[in-house]
């Protein structure tokens, strides 16, 4: 790591560090403007953040790199006036067809842990970058591969199914009750899989937001059943932050051993 | 026996030649605020499986404006967004039409209205959704079942966006 540049990458270090790998670790999320919309080609505008209120911007900005806002059709839209500020990052999103967007933020990387020369240091990179930055020689070295997905859903008009097919790698949620369709006092039906299949037993934590006008979390538990799936009925209408994580040893990255998978979405629900 | 026999007939075709009715009666109240603005108001029927089977009326702001065009509110009268407006191809004829001020508003179709016409007989919804802007949304079901054999009549009284509201079912 050369001297000069040293400043810049490590707040952009403890930025990316911030990102959830375990659920104890600060909320990342997503949250539009509106998730039900009318109109010709109307805009939504969306905040990103990572924080431990919700949805309360008061901790480090979501990096905005690896944003992707998939179109009903399936095709790529291109985010619009995007920026990064000290807490948040903020980008523009215009609807230009008829049903349901998907709106995500998926980071995979290599994260190493190693003790260097005493003090325990933390590296996250992608495979590339690990040759020449983690020392071959690193005591106690542990590398794990990391990939997390920061998601929303708006839909202009009707809903939609083609952005919720999942694409078979990593965590993914597939909606059995369409992510748009959500109201307070009904219940809704969501699966996990793990690169394409049933992901059981997974622990799945819901905290609606506003957390800072209330004395306690209010978290919501569940647990996925042998199909992947688990049910809540919503208490009542809000924005709600939907988190789960897992991990295994089906690593793509050659130099990890372990796998850790994130998921978060951010859903809302609007009253009777 | 002219007209016996006319009735007869017609009894025997469910069709009688004079009108039968469902009226509905919607009442907007007059609101005391420093911003007023017309609610935006649909008037639908919900089968038993909470599907819209009928949409009766749709009132709201079918024009640009400095704020955008009318219809970018629409899905703020929720449950009717969802249960009907998000999959039509706005605007409606003889469903939808431009907001209306406070007072009472009748509705007066006649059952032989394809909308009314084409029900299954069995156990129905009328639901009437009021929301405005800068101020509340509201939302009043009157059961009824259809086709009525007697005349049926319903009522619901609203408390902030909507006044009494009835049904009036003559067959």
């Amino acid at each position: 790591m050369k001297r000069s540049l040293a400043p810049a990458i490590t707040l952009a270090l403890a930025l990316v560090a911030a990102l959830p790998i375990t659920a104890s670790a600060h909320k990342a999320w997503l949250l539009p403007s509106q998730t039900v919309i009318a109109g010709d080609a109307p805009w939504i505008t969306v905040d990103a953040a990572v924080s431990n209120d919700l949805f309360y911007f008061n901790h480090v900005p979501l990096r905005l790199d690896n944003v992707a806002v998939v179109a009903p059709d399936g095709s790529k839209v291109e985010t619009q006036n995007g920026a990064t500020g000290k807490y948040r990052s903020v980008f523009d999103v215009q609807l230009q067809q008829e049903g349901t967007y998907r709106i995500g933020v998926t980071n995979h990387y290599l994260v190493a842990r190693y003790d260097d020369n005493g003090k325990p240091k933390r590296w996250r990179g992608t495979a590339d970058t690990f040759a020449s930055e983690v020392p071959k020689d690193a005591k106690g070295l542990e590398v794990s591969e990391s990939v997390s997905r920061v998601q929303t859903f708006v839909t202009k008009g009707s809903p939609s199914d083609t952005v919720l097919k999942p694409e078979g790698t990593g965590l993914e949620l597939v909606p059995v009750t369409h992510p748009n369709d959500l109201f307070a006092g009904e219940e809704a039906t969501f699966r996990f899989q793990v690169d394409g299949k049933p992901a059981a037993g997974l622990e799945v934590g819901i905290v609606r937001g506003g957390t800072r006008y209330r004395n306690a979390q209010d978290e919501i538990k569940a647990t996925t059943d042998a199909n992947g799936e688990f049910k809540v009925t919503w208490p009542e209408a809000g924005m709600y932050w939907l988190e789960t994580s897992t991990q295994d040893d089906k690593v793509s990255m050659p130099q990890a051993k372990q796998r850790r998978l994130g998921y978060v979405a951010t859903l809302e629900v609007l009253p009777q | 026996m002219r007209v016996t026999l006319t009735i007869a007939l017609s009894g025997l075709l469910a069709m009688p030649a004079y009108a039968a009715e469902f009226d509905v009666d919607v009442q907007i109240p007059q609101l005391k605020v420093a911003e007023y603005h017309r609610p935006y108001v649909a008037v639908w029927i919900e089968g038993a499986d909470n599907k819209a089977a009928a949409n009766l009326a749709v009132w709201y702001q079918d024009k640009d404006t400095k704020e955008g065009h009318g219809t970018k509110w629409l899905p703020d009268l929720r449950q009717w967004w969802r249960r009907s407006g998000r999959t039509l191809d706005l605007p409606v004829d003889g469903v939808t039409g431009p907001t209306r001020p406070a007072g009472e508003h009748a509705l007066n179709f006649d059952t032989s209205d394809p909308r009314l016409a084409r029900l299954a007989p069995g156990n129905y919804t009328l639901v009437v959704e009021a929301v405005r802007e800068v101020g509340g949304r509201e939302l009043l079901k009157i059961p009824f079942t259809w086709p009525a054999k007697a005349p049926q009549s319903g009522k619901a009284q609203g408390k902030t966006e909507l006044g009494a509201v009835a049904l009036t079912i003559t067959p």
